[in-house]
């Protein structure tokens, strides 16, 4: 039963997929694929981190967009408005996916009054133009989530398929 | 010789290759070296005012070079060098 005296969002989720524009050849087929747990894992840790914009990376196969491990980090800009994924982190967990043939595929943050669509500090700081950047938003009581590729400054929505 | 690890977005620059060995006793020498050997990487890890980027990490084994001696930190034949991007955005 939900708290009225708690203002955080609840821990349901809406995932959302909606055509894709019109983009490059790598955009038009790209899918993200999940499982249910880990859907509920990026948002469970997003609204621990609330206020804060919570964050973390996506390990899996590269090639094919399919998620192996959710990996929270630590938010160290510790910000309602802004994210940095602890870099400490970021190196262990690159290294760790290496290890079991995996590689960071991924990006998800958390946009705490927004809607889950990359702004223009999130297009702008991309740094990988190879990986799946996934918005989950608390705007709503009902948290949104939503996957983009981001090529320079063309955005593109992929499908998010839950396994 | 020090290896160097680079993040997939740099590898293009490198022949594909995730990981090169380059000569450096210093992390700006192992830099210097590398962008001399792969010239597409030139401006992408240094400023022009000889600053390391401020998106990008650099780790030397398992340590932040920024919280060591930063460009001048000394750097053995065996170590590692990680280059990894910045990871930040955010709805501001």
């Amino acid at each position: 039963m939900k708290d009225l005296s708690d203002d955080r969002p609840a821990a349901a989720v809406q995932p959302e997929s909606d055509p894709m524009p019109p983009g490059t050849a790598e955009m038009k087929c790209s899918v993200l694929h999940l499982t249910v747990s880990q859907l509920d894992e990026m948002i469970a840790h997003c609204l621990r981190a609330y206020p804060e914009e919570g964050c973390g990376l996506l390990t899996g196969h590269a090639t094919t967009g399919t998620v192996a491990k959710i990996q929270p980090t630590r938010n160290v800009a510790a910000s309602a408005q802004v994210y940095t994924v602890d870099p400490a982190e970021h190196l262990r967990i690159d290294r760790a996916a290496e290890a079991e043939g995996n590689s960071v595929i991924g990006v998800f943050h958390s946009h705490t009054h927004t809607d889950p669509y990359p702004s223009p500090t999130d297009v702008s700081q991309a740094p990988e133009p190879s990986w799946h950047y996934v918005l989950v938003s608390l705007r709503q009581e009902v948290a949104s989530v939503r996957s983009y590729r981001i090529i320079g400054e063309e955005v593109a929505e992929e499908p998010i398929e839950v396994h | 010789m020090p290896e160097v690890n680079l993040p997939n977005l740099l590898r293009s620059h490198a022949g594909g290759q995730r990981s090169v060995r380059v000569e450096g006793a210093t992390i700006a020498e192992v830099l210097e070296t590398l962008q001399g050997e792969y010239p597409g990487l030139s401006g992408q890890l240094v400023t022009s005012e000889g600053d390391l980027h401020r998106f990008v990490n650099v780790y030397l084994n398992d340590d932040d070079v920024r919280y060591m001696e930063k460009l001048d930190t000394k750097v053995q034949p065996d170590d590692t060098v990680s280059i990894l991007p910045a990871v930040a955005g955010g709805a501001q």
